[in-house]
């Protein structure tokens, strides 16, 4: 499946936001709508993207050119992950938890709006790299 | 008041991140050849791929990986534009072994390698046309 390049940027725009509300306000519900998001990102359908495909995009045209969907969507499973923890934390009362995992998922965030950086992606081959004994 | 500082924090570290990782991206560096004496040769028979008559741009690439496709496109058009170079492409996950032993990080991993099949030059990131044109200058001669 393809892309326009520009939707999953302007997810993560929308997702530096909302972290950074959740670092500032320590908002656990906010956590749990963001954790949501990335679940449905995951699975390809992420409500941000539809907000582009809604608002935005009509008033951008159509893109230079188009992107694989499987890199954004394995990122947003990786932001899953730090988000769970994130909840965890505050569930058990860890501030170094909660604080540290929404953290890693607003840099990873911010690193793609701002800069195209896919953090998410680049984890993939090193992930893949500690597995053992899948060598040909 | 942590939330706040643990915010700045982020933005900063991740702006210095971002511009350190946009100036290093994609460059060529030159790779010392002792470094990988123990693997050249090994490298080409292992490749499973003919190298080029001239030199050959072997590149890893995986199923989650933005600027492969990219990557793919300028290292094509170059190997097109001089002759005797010819365009490898490795799926990093199929070939895992090559991964570690070349210590790939990072797709897309680049290496230029002279016709003899050692890497002469190497870049992690999505490379400039240009950048590639000169390694291969480097390579040739």
């Amino acid at each position: 499946m393809q892309v326009d390049p520009r939707s999953p940027r302007f997810g993560a725009a929308i997702t530096t936001l909302v972290l950074a509300v959740v670092l500032v306000t320590s908002s656990v519900w906010l956590l749990a709508a963001q954790t949501i998001v990335f679940a449905l990102g995951a699975y390809g359908n992420s409500p941000y993207g539809l907000v582009y495909k809604r608002f935005i995009r009509p008033r951008l045209g159509p893109p230079a050119e188009l992107e694989d969907a499987a890199p954004p969507r394995f990122a947003q499973a990786v932001g899953l992950v730090f988000a769970l923890a994130g909840l965890l934390g505050f569930a058990i009362g860890s501030t170094p938890l909660a604080l540290g995992a929404t953290a890693a998922a607003l840099l990873a965030a911010f690193l793609n709006a701002a800069f195209g950086l896919c953090l998410g992606c680049e984890m993939y081959l090193l992930i893949r790299r500690l597995q053992p004994g899948r060598t040909q | 008041m942590i939330g706040v500082w643990t915010l700045l924090a982020v933005l900063l570290a991740g702006t210095v991140i971002g511009l350190v990782r946009n100036r290093r991206d994609g460059r060529m560096r030159a790779v010392a050849v002792t470094a990988v004496t123990p693997s050249e040769a090994t490298l080409a028979e292992t490749l499973g791929e003919p190298l080029g008559d001239r030199a050959t741009l072997v590149q890893f690439s995986t199923a989650f990986c933005q600027p492969c496709r990219a990557t793919r496109r300028i290292l094509d058009e170059v190997a097109a534009m001089v002759p005797g170079v010819r365009h490898v492409e490795i799926d990093a996950e199929a070939r895992l072994d090559l991964v570690r032993q070349l210590d790939v990080m990072r797709t897309p991993t680049v290496l230029v390698l002279d016709k003899a099949g050692n890497i002469v030059k190497r870049a992690s990131g999505l490379p400039r046309k240009a950048d590639v044109i000169a390694a291969l200058g480097a390579a040739i001669d």
